[in-house]
């Protein structure tokens, strides 16, 4: 899907100061080698298996699949993943590749602290240095990932420019990154920024599609007819839509964070409202004002809580290979509690979203047809924002 | 001979950066009139942008100071019109990519040739992507600048051929602000441009006092300052002008002058 510029049709790209130019070039090159490298492909599967809990389950859920009276659902659990999201998979990759550089200092963004605590979590086994960006407002909405973060081992950077969330976090990682490269990878938490980071960490990210498909044909001997995963940088939803691009009858849904709603200010749905833009080293849709300011988004979930997407989703859309959908607030809110009560299962607020969407799908379709709801996450961080939502106040 | 290239015709050039509209767009006008009648040769303005991420701290701030001013890139080229009446100083804009693509980069590209912008400078713009915009740029005789970092190594030569204008080197890792110190060989970077092209190169990134941009302008062409400039603004507010001018030609000074300073 991606041509040797790092484009997805019009997207992609590598839109970032001179000064990163053969940081990107030298992480390209190595990457391109140790891809096709059987010791390195050894070993990422090694800790994928052994250290992370690979292959995560594909789950029937048959509870859920009985209320809500349709399609028959299964959930790929993530959330089952060491350090409790996708987002260990493309860490333990970007932290074995960087190790083989040579790099001993690893950088991150992040958003609702997942992947600044998968990032936290390679770095303090692979005996690296760690520093993660966060946005001060995400700081205080994920107090419990910050403590983790410190717990492992990383320096916790309350970034207080701009918004003080995710886009933040990530303008302050790459400036960081400009000022010591030589020692220093900075691991990009989603298939977003300047290539080769979008094809790096979706070939990482991937090995979800690949179980899916794998687990999918041996449970049902066909494949899925949806695959569902929210969207906000886009890293599981791509990992989970990959390996069935190619088929063309299993539809792919995106799910967005609508915030407040798509018709408002607070929302963060970048495929709904967003146009072409230039930003963070990609071309790609941006939530932006007519001026090309970047727009302040909101979304109650801080991992969704970004103004741009991935530059292969923006081109699945645009292909019309994939749909994204757009989930409010209180839609997946509502889905929170739905799989809490209904499964035992407590998703990220971000998996919720896919979940929402899932629920008002579900129903519409007749018994034959199979659905897959990446659970990205697990939502144990989520339970006190959840619950100053419904107006209570408990403790973390 | 362009604009550009006349900035480098009289002595080392002084080249002062400033972010348009903070705290808004008078206080810019009466501080580029000052720069232009205390000996700058070419001056940056900024256009603002609420994500800049090649930037330290001093200019995102004023980057914020200058939108929630209401500054917008209508105002500013309106704003430029105005000042073409009286100030001949060649000018050159510095912004984010974004803000050119989303405008439409044809129409931005053409209002810069007809209200008298010289060049563009786009830090997020390397050289793998500089089609885009130079080919456009090239049509409407506005220099498309192009950086050159300490990292760019096996990079320079290929930049430098291509380059138009003038060249932008960044004197040291990272983002825009004042530093103590500048450890970069410098010498040796410049060597390798100069092998290449024969547009004029000027260091900018972390200058701020008549020693360093005197020993910078030594190495080069001229010097480029923003993030000094941006602090008086900061400390001054509307009453800047005044303090820019006296700063402006202090450095003129240190550049041009032959003996040691002391």
């Amino acid at each position: 899907m991606t041509n040797p510029n790092g484009r997805f049709g019009i997207h992609g790209g590598q839109y970032i100061p001179e000064t990163l130019m053969n940081a990107v070039i030298e992480l390209e090159k190595a990457y391109n080698h140790y891809k096709n490298d059987p010791a390195f492909n050894r070993e990422l599967t090694e800790l994928f298996n052994e250290y992370a809990n690979r292959p995560s389950r594909l789950y029937y859920a048959a509870r859920m699949t009985k209320d809500l009276g349709g399609a028959k659902i299964y959930l790929k659990r993530e959330d089952l993943n060491h350090t409790g999201a996708h987002k260990i998979n493309n860490v333990l990759g970007q932290a074995l590749l960087a190790k083989k550089m040579g790099k001993t200092r690893l950088i991150a963004e992040t958003g609702a602290g997942q992947h600044g605590v998968a990032t936290a979590t390679a770095a303090a086994l692979l005996d690296m240095e760690c520093v993660v960006f966060m946005g001060e407002e995400d700081t205080i909405r994920q107090a419990l990932n910050v403590y983790r973060m410190r717990l492992l081992g990383a320096e916790v950077v309350a970034v207080k420019s701009g918004t003080r969330t995710l886009k933040d976090a990530v303008s302050e990682a790459m400036r960081e990154w400009t000022n010591r490269i030589s020692d220093t990878h900075y691991c990009l938490g989603s298939v977003m920024g300047p290539h080769p980071f979008p094809t790096i960490v979706r070939d990482f990210q991937a090995v979800i599609s690949k179980e899916i498909k794998a687990q999918m044909l041996e449970k049902e001997g066909r494949l899925p007819d949806a695959v569902i995963a929210c969207v906000g940088g886009g890293s599981n939803a791509i990992g989970s839509f990959y390996h069935f691009i190619g088929d063309r009858d299993v539809r792919l849904i995106g799910c967005e964070a609508a915030g407040r709603g798509i018709d408002t200010f607070e929302t963060a749905a970048t495929i709904s409202t967003g146009r072409l833009g230039i930003f963070h080293g990609m071309k790609s849709y941006f939530c932006q004002d007519k001026h090309g300011q970047i727009a302040p988004v909101y979304s109650i979930s801080a991992g969704l809580d970004y103004p741009g997407v991935g530059p292969e989703h923006a081109y699945l859309h645009d292909i019309g290979r994939a749909e994204y959908v757009a989930i409010t607030d209180d839609e997946a809110v509502n889905a929170f509690e739905y799989l809490s009560k209904t499964e035992g299962i407590i998703p990220a607020i971000e998996s919720a979203h896919a979940v929402a969407y899932a629920m008002k799908l579900a129903p519409t379709l007749d018994a034959d047809k199979i659905i897959v709801i990446t659970i990205s996450g697990r939502g144990d961080k989520d339970c006190a924002a959840i619950a100053r939502y419904r107006g209570e106040n408990i403790d973390e | 001979m362009s604009k550009i290239a006349k900035a480098f015709q009289n002595g080392k050039a002084f080249i002062p950066f400033i972010t348009c509209g903070d705290p808004d767009l008078e206080t810019t006008a009466a501080a580029v009139r000052a720069m232009a009648q205390n000996g700058a040769d070419l001056i940056e303005l900024g256009i603002p942008f609420s994500d800049p991420t090649a930037e330290g701290p001093v200019i995102q701030a004023a980057n914020i100071r200058a939108l929630s001013g209401g500054a917008d890139t209508d105002k500013i080229f309106d704003f430029v019109r105005d000042l073409r009446a009286d100030v001949t100083v060649p000018l050159v804009f510095m912004t984010y990519a974004n803000v050119v693509f989303s405008y439409g980069a044809e129409k931005f590209i053409s209002i810069c040739r007809e209200i008298g912008i010289d060049g563009l400078i786009l830090p997020d713009i390397p050289f793998e992507e500089k089609e885009e915009f130079s080919g456009i740029c090239r049509r409407y005789d506005v220099a498309l600048i192009s950086l050159i970092a300490p990292t760019s190594a096996n990079r320079i030569g290929m930049i430098a051929r291509e380059a138009e204008g003038f060249i932008y080197l960044v004197s040291s890792l990272g983002v825009t602000g004042v530093r103590s110190e500048i450890t970069t060989d410098l010498g040796a970077i410049v060597k390798v441009i100069r092998e290449n092209t024969d547009i004029p190169c000027a260091i900018g990134f972390g200058i701020s006092t008549p020693a360093q941009a005197k020993q910078m302008a030594e190495i080069a062409d001229g010097a480029i300052v923003g993030s000094a400039i941006v602090r008086l603004l900061e400390q001054y507010g509307r009453e800047a002008p005044a303090h820019i001018g006296e700063y402006v030609r202090t450095m003129k000074e240190a550049v041009s002058t032959e003996a040691p300073l002391n």
